[in-house]
């Protein structure tokens, strides 16, 4: 006969059980695409095509995918591009929307409050509202296209709205006010007050806002494809983009740009993983 | 030095917000107003003058049968997508929540989906429906599984709907688990010992004290569901016979494929008003119902 405190137990651990069947099993669906691209890059095209589900294919291991896709997609000169407009776009977005944020907070003025309600307003336009009077104005009007600049110009653009949000509500909760004031009497005027103290203070909403903008960057296909035509300026989606549509009956080489276009952001989660799951949260719950 | 002067707070106001003012509004306001203009003209792209043409555009976009059931098939597939994201969601926050062993890696398992390019992420279920699905099923030969769904009508839309709650769940995941972690563990406790079963202490405790992350979380499902694109064209590009081709798709191509840039704008400002509509509305349902302890 078992006590009430057993059978509560025994019962506990049961559910326990059943909830790491449930993950596990969620797991696998979750990574079983994943999965699948990996085993399949290192077979020959007969054997993807014959059985796409045996880990290892009738004739053995090859490792011609990858040199071969890379070539063809031109993968390093995308990979440059890609980080190049990444890299830049998210260092004058953090930048250019910390100051204003900074000087939105601490200064009641007509012009601030106006920039700041429309920016937010901004917010919920969609992109897809945007684009084509985007090309008609850069392409037809400027005939700026085809330039990384443009598409880094434009990628702030974007994203000012968002982020100059985020470090709005940081200044505002985080940077104590006499700290500044300190500075001021100090002999700091505000430029320096902000480079020096209030700058340094906002690090956590730094490293979120960077978090969120490099990936939607990194990420982006339908405005780098509006703005970038060129081949020797393809980003990275694009060009798997076009890679597909050239390359899609061979498979194999298929399965190489894949996990070329996925590999250098799954290596940085490897690493980033704390800080990219919870710059994500603390950008979303904002 | 007199900080309360005209000339003090221009250029302080430039100094730091100037250059965002510039981009913002070259970037997002210019090219908002000149979309409402475009849409009274009738412009081809190329030619140097855009004709004004009045209504014209909003006419045609009225009677374009295939952007109303492209927009129709876009709010069953929204519909159909934001409640399952949610529900999978949901449940993956209740068990990455409940202590169980190695959470964190499970964690940033099911997120990995949301760091890839909807262009990459379709591809890869392009092949895992066209061959590894169709390979299982003759293996097994389980009927259903043995023909491509993307080659069926009604089974192009499934597959988009899978894939995106795959591809948003894990997302979702963690707005849901920062609003399990904000239910404190007092209330759980008050109610376990006032005799709450684990699913009561959910269905009557937790749920109502996240209300606001489910606000969140709909918010963000909703808009990203209705301007669905990347996925869309990597996986199905809305074959077979446009049956999969959703409303922003259908914008895409009225205005770069057809070269009616007037009509495109035109629907894409619908297209706007409705996802804006019904977001809205969601948030301000959902705050009345939020609740504090």
């Amino acid at each position: 006969m078992e006590t009430l405190n057993e059978r509560a137990a025994r019962n506990a651990k049961i559910a326990a059980v059943l909830k790491i069947i449930l993950l596990v099993i969620l797991f696998i669906c979750f990574i079983f695409p994943f999965v699948l691209v990996v085993i399949n890059v290192f077979k020959v095209k007969a054997d993807i095509t014959s059985d796409p589900l045996a880990l290892i294919g009738a004739h053995g291991f090859t490792f011609d995918n990858f040199p071969n896709a890379m070539n063809k997609m031109n993968f390093w000169r995308s990979f440059a591009n890609s980080a190049c407009i990444t890299i830049f776009s998210t260092i004058f977005t953090l930048l250019l929307s910390a100051m204003t944020a900074y000087v939105i907070v601490r200064n009641k003025w007509k012009a601030c409050g106006a920039l700041f309600g429309l920016m937010i307003a901004s917010m919920v336009i969609p992109f897809q509202v945007l684009m084509i009077p985007l090309v008609s104005l850069y392409g037809g009007l400027l005939g700026v296209l085809n330039h990384r600049a443009t598409l880094i110009f434009m990628h702030v653009g974007f994203s000012l709205s968002m982020a100059t949000f985020m470090f709005h509500g940081a200044i505002n909760t985080n940077v104590p006010i006499a700290l500044e004031e300190a500075a001021k009497i100090d002999g700091c005027n505000r430029w320096q007050t902000f480079w020096k103290i209030v700058f340094p203070l906002l690090k956590p909403t730094i490293a979120t806002v960077a978090i969120i903008d490099a990936m939607a960057f990194w990420n982006d296909y339908l405005l780098p494809s509006l703005v970038l035509a060129k081949k020797e300026l393809y980003t990275i989606p694009i060009a798997t983009q076009v890679f597909y549509g050239t390359y899609s009956t061979d498979i194999g080489l298929v399965m190489a740009a894949l996990l070329l276009a996925m590999l250098p952001i799954l290596i940085l989660y490897v690493f980033l993983q704390r800080y990219i799951v919870e710059g994500v949260t603390s950008g979303a719950v904002k | 030095m007199n900080t309360n002067t005209m000339s003090f707070k221009t250029k302080q106001f430039l100094m730091f917000a100037g250059v965002t003012t510039f981009i913002f509004c070259a970037v997002v306001i210019v090219p908002f107003v000149y979309g409402l203009y475009l849409t009274f003209t009738s412009w081809d792209g190329v030619s140097a003058t855009k004709p004004f043409v009045g209504m014209a555009n909003y006419a045609s976009t009225f009677a374009d049968a295939d952007f109303w059931k492209a927009l129709a098939r876009t709010a069953v597939y929204s519909v159909i997508s934001v409640i399952l994201v949610n529900v999978v969601a949901f449940i993956l926050a209740f068990l990455v929540t409940s202590g169980v062993k190695g959470q964190n890696f499970f964690r940033a398992g099911f997120f990995v989906p949301n760091l890839i390019g909807g262009i990459v992420l379709g591809y890869i279920w392009k092949f895992v429906f066209n061959r590894a699905l169709v390979a299982l099923g003759t293996s097994l030969s389980v009927g259903a599984l043995s023909t491509s769904w993307l080659a069926t009508t009604s089974g192009a839309m499934f597959c988009l709907i899978i894939v995106s709650v795959w591809q948003y769940a894990g997302y979702m995941m963690l707005i849901y688990v920062a609003g399990f972690m904000s239910v404190s563990n007092d209330v759980i406790e008050a109610a376990k010992i006032d005799g709450c079963t684990n699913m009561q202490t959910i269905v009557h405790i937790s749920v109502p004290l996240m209300v606001s992350s489910f606000v969140q979380c709909l918010f963000l499902t909703i808009t990203r569901c209705f301007m669905v694109y990347d996925v869309n064209l990597s996986l199905t590009k809305g074959e077979p016979f446009n049956s999969s081709v959703m409303a922003a798709m259908h914008v895409y191509n009225t205005a770069f494929t057809y070269k009616d840039y007037g009509t495109g704008q035109a629907e894409a400002l619908i297209l706007f008003i409705v996802c804006a509509v019904v977001g809205v509305l969601q948030v301000y349902i959902g705050k009345k119902a939020e609740v504090s302890a």
